[in-house]
């Protein structure tokens, strides 16, 4: 998932080219109150004008403390992005305020009701704490995003590349997710000098349960890519675990075992799911 | 102990009998911190010469005095491989009665010895001579590594004269031109500013569209089958192809793959990719900074190449001859795949072939890496402005939003879609960027002829017209 500011022609032109499987416009963080409006006319534009086909398109609205947040469901739902990112989420109605004007703007432009999703961007204490009744909230909710900058701010901490000071909020967020049975999404990595930092940050994100990672900066969306994909070895071993299930039905055997461990019911689960994953990745047995 | 240095570059010229009508060379290894060409062409417009040819491998904007020495008549002619915009759009407004001609890299050295450009007197700037004109540009404190494009001039004038701010004693032993080609040597203050002469260090590119082409163009060089030991390798300076190295690196190094030689200009990442034991060698026919001018002294693997040996044809091989992957740079392209490097998307002169016509012309994969679009204008065009390398060249065009494959090269574009590489039509290419930019009007063209291009060959290839005055 990458971030691209909404008010950056060239950003946005080049955006579906960076290899990212989701783009995230901002309307929010990014724009300058002096360019809500043409930020908001840019995205719009370049929507309804190029080519996103291949790519989940999200846009950062702004929140509900804002005088802005209206105006861009008005104009951006509209164009059916796939989801809408709303920040600073901190509790259910929060969700649901946003989600019945979203049913408003569906029903006035003639979209299926529900067509457009919702992301809530989790980033302060209150949100963290709700994060299960945020994602229960609203139909619409696909995933959770966890957002460290205004988080580590509103914790009165100090946001750290190591990233001790989130470790709580990320964990409690992804068995939150996983408990609501959405996606859940890490916050960006914001050094985008450092292009080393990025490997081990997205790795550790994935390690806790992470569908997947958001970048600030294009030059990262490799290492996510990488780091969230099945690797080859992984891949390999999910065959061979769901031919050794077939094996063992095929031959009446109650428990299989391949190379000495038994296979259970998580351990297929997760094969099943890391072919499904390099399915759709396009990635093959070897 | 015998000696030709003289006193000062006045007395140098009236030895070498410069007189009207005749051709004088320079080299552009300088670039635009040089300051031999003015020197040299403000001593001879005192000294009253009128009509001379001026026979430059390049001029760049501080070349600027040079516009007024046409205007009075010094020059009346100009031979050059690559003209920057400050010159060019002077030239461009008509002010030369004879078209400017641009050669490539390689035709340049070839016409110098077939006759077709004689040149009467070479001026030659080295950071380093002895007193006999053994020369070098791989020290002192002008320095900017490989000499490459000055040795046909040395070869082939009538006369040659060194210039140069470190005079050392005889006999300097790593002359790069030797004394038995040069008649005088002169010693001045300064022959450049280092500071336009070459970038201390040349930064790795950030820009994340050059980054996806240069990932992109190093996809296709794996898909084409050509990354396998014993390989070939051609890159400019420009970011995305410095940045293609980069990438090139990893994957050679992943894959234990062991090239033969990287050719052309020179860079610290060229020579990353040497030390790496990527490549065994470095053919540098000119150094693009001071970390390739540095090594050059050093690497016995790094060896210094002519012009002619570089890229002409008129030598028995060139080092294009084994060349098999290289990666260009484009102002504009055309669904025919011909490029422009000479004029901007206004028709205004600024740049020229160098060693890209050469080099499209025999090597294997010919890639050329540009953006869709660059400030707002399409990159791929119906025709381009000006024809600089024939599209029949051209090989591959990578842009960030696809890949585009020359109709004449199937058996690439089957390997790439294989690969899975994202192969488009260069038509839908050039209609995506329409979709984003618009369709641009031809830029108007004036009726006088200011500039021909050559080719690889000597051949005819297009012709650059004035650019008319905006009312």
């Amino acid at each position: 998932m990458l971030f691209i500011p909404g008010a950056n022609p060239k950003q946005i032109m080049f955006a579906a080219t960076m290899g990212a499987d989701s783009v995230i416009f901002d309307l929010e963080d990014s724009v300058s109150p002096l360019e809500k409006d043409s930020a908001r006319i840019l995205v719009r534009n370049i929507l309804s004008t190029l080519d996103f086909s291949a790519i989940e398109i999200i846009v950062r609205v702004n929140s509900l403390n804002s005088p802005y947040w209206q105006a861009d469901l008005d104009e951006i739902v509209p164009l059916k992005p796939a989801i809408i990112m709303t920040p600073k989420s901190e509790t259910p109605d929060d969700i649901k305020t946003f989600a019945a004007y979203i049913e408003q703007v569906e029903e006035k432009h003639g979209i299926e009701k529900g067509s457009v999703k919702i992301m809530p961007l989790i980033e302060t204490a209150l949100g963290i704490e709700n994060a299960f009744l945020i994602g229960k909230s609203s139909e619409r909710v696909v995933a959770l995003f966890l957002g460290a900058e205004d988080y580590s701010a509103d914790l009165q901490c100090k946001r750290t590349k190591e990233g001790n000071e989130i470790d709580y909020a990320r964990k409690r967020i992804v068995n939150a997710a996983r408990a609501c049975g959405v996606e859940v999404y890490d916050t960006p990595f914001t050094d985008a000098h450092d292009d080393e930092g990025i490997w081990a940050d997205a790795a550790y994100a994935k390690s806790l349960g992470f569908t997947g990672k958001s970048s600030i900066s294009p030059r990262h969306v490799d290492a996510i890519n990488i780091s969230f994909s099945p690797s080859q070895a992984e891949i390999d071993y999910a065959y061979e675990v769901i031919a050794a299930i077939a094996e063992g039905k095929a031959k009446g055997q109650g428990v299989v075992a391949l190379k000495g461990k038994m296979i259970d019911a998580p351990v297929v689960l997760r094969a099943e799911r890391t072919i499904a994953a390099a399915e759709q990745l396009g990635l093959g047995r070897k | 102990m015998a000696t030709k240095v003289v006193s000062n570059l006045k007395e140098a010229i009236e030895l070498a009998k410069v007189t009207d009508g005749m051709s004088i060379s320079f080299h552009h290894h300088l670039r635009n911190g040089d300051h031999v060409l003015n020197m040299v062409m403000d001593e001879l417009a005192a000294m009253g010469v009128k009509n001379l040819t001026v026979n430059a491998s390049a001029v760049f904007d501080v070349h600027a005095p040079l516009i007024d020495h046409i205007k009075n008549g010094v020059v009346t002619k100009l031979c050059v491989n690559y003209m920057s915009k400050g010159i060019g759009t002077h030239i461009c407004k008509g002010i030369m009665d004879t078209p400017v001609e641009f050669r490539s890299h390689g035709q340049r050295p070839a016409d110098i010895e077939n006759g077709r450009t004689p040149i009467d007197v070479a001026f030659i700037a080295a950071p380093t001579s002895d007193t006999m004109g053994n020369c070098t540009g791989k020290m002192g404190k002008s320095r900017f590594g490989s000499i490459g494009y000055a040795m046909a001039d040395a070869m082939n004038a009538k006369t040659v004269i060194v210039i140069t701010d470190n005079l050392v004693e005889y006999p300097l032993t790593c002359a790069s031109i030797t004394e038995d080609y040069v008649d005088y040597v002169v010693a001045v203050d300064e022959i450049g500013d280092p500071n336009g002469i070459m970038s201390g260090t040349t930064a790795q590119t950030r820009d994340p569209v050059r980054l996806r082409m240069a990932q992109t163009a190093v996809k296709c060089i794996e898909a084409s089958g050509l990354l396998k030991d014993g390989m070939s390798f051609q890159t400019g300076a420009g970011g995305a192809t410095m940045a293609a190295a980069m990438y090139l690196k990893d994957v050679m190094l992943e894959k234990g793959v062991v090239g033969s030689y990287i050719v052309g200009g020179i860079s610290t990442a060229s020579v990353d990719l040497q030390k790496a034991g990527c490549f065994r060698a470095l053919q540098d026919v000119q150094s693009f900074d001071l970390g390739a001018a540095a090594d050059l002294l050093e690497n016995p693997n790094h060896i210094e190449v002519s012009g002619r040996r570089y890229s002409s044809s008129i030598g028995k091989s060139s080092c294009m001859n084994n060349l098999d992957v290289a990666m260009l740079g484009a102002t504009e392209i055309d669904v025919d795949f011909n490029v422009n490097v000479h004029t901007d998307s206004n028709g205004i002169i600024m740049g020229g072939s160098g060693g890209h016509t050469d080099i499209a012309e025999i090597c294997n994969m010919a890639v050329v890496i540009a953006p869709l679009f660059r400030n707002r204008l399409p990159i791929v065009l119906d025709h381009v402005t000006t024809v600089s390398t024939k599209g029949e060249n051209i090989d591959v065009l990578i842009t960030e939003s696809g890949i585009a494959v020359n109709p004449r090269r199937q058996d690439l574009k089957e390997k790439f879609i294989a690969a899975g590489l994202n192969v488009k039509d260069i038509h839908e290419l050039k209609a995506m960027a329409e979709k984003i930019c618009g369709v641009p009007q031809p830029a108007p063209k004036g009726d006088k002829i200011v500039g021909e291009v050559f080719g690889h060959w000597g051949e005819h290839v297009d012709y650059i017209y004035s650019v008319p005055d905006k009312e």
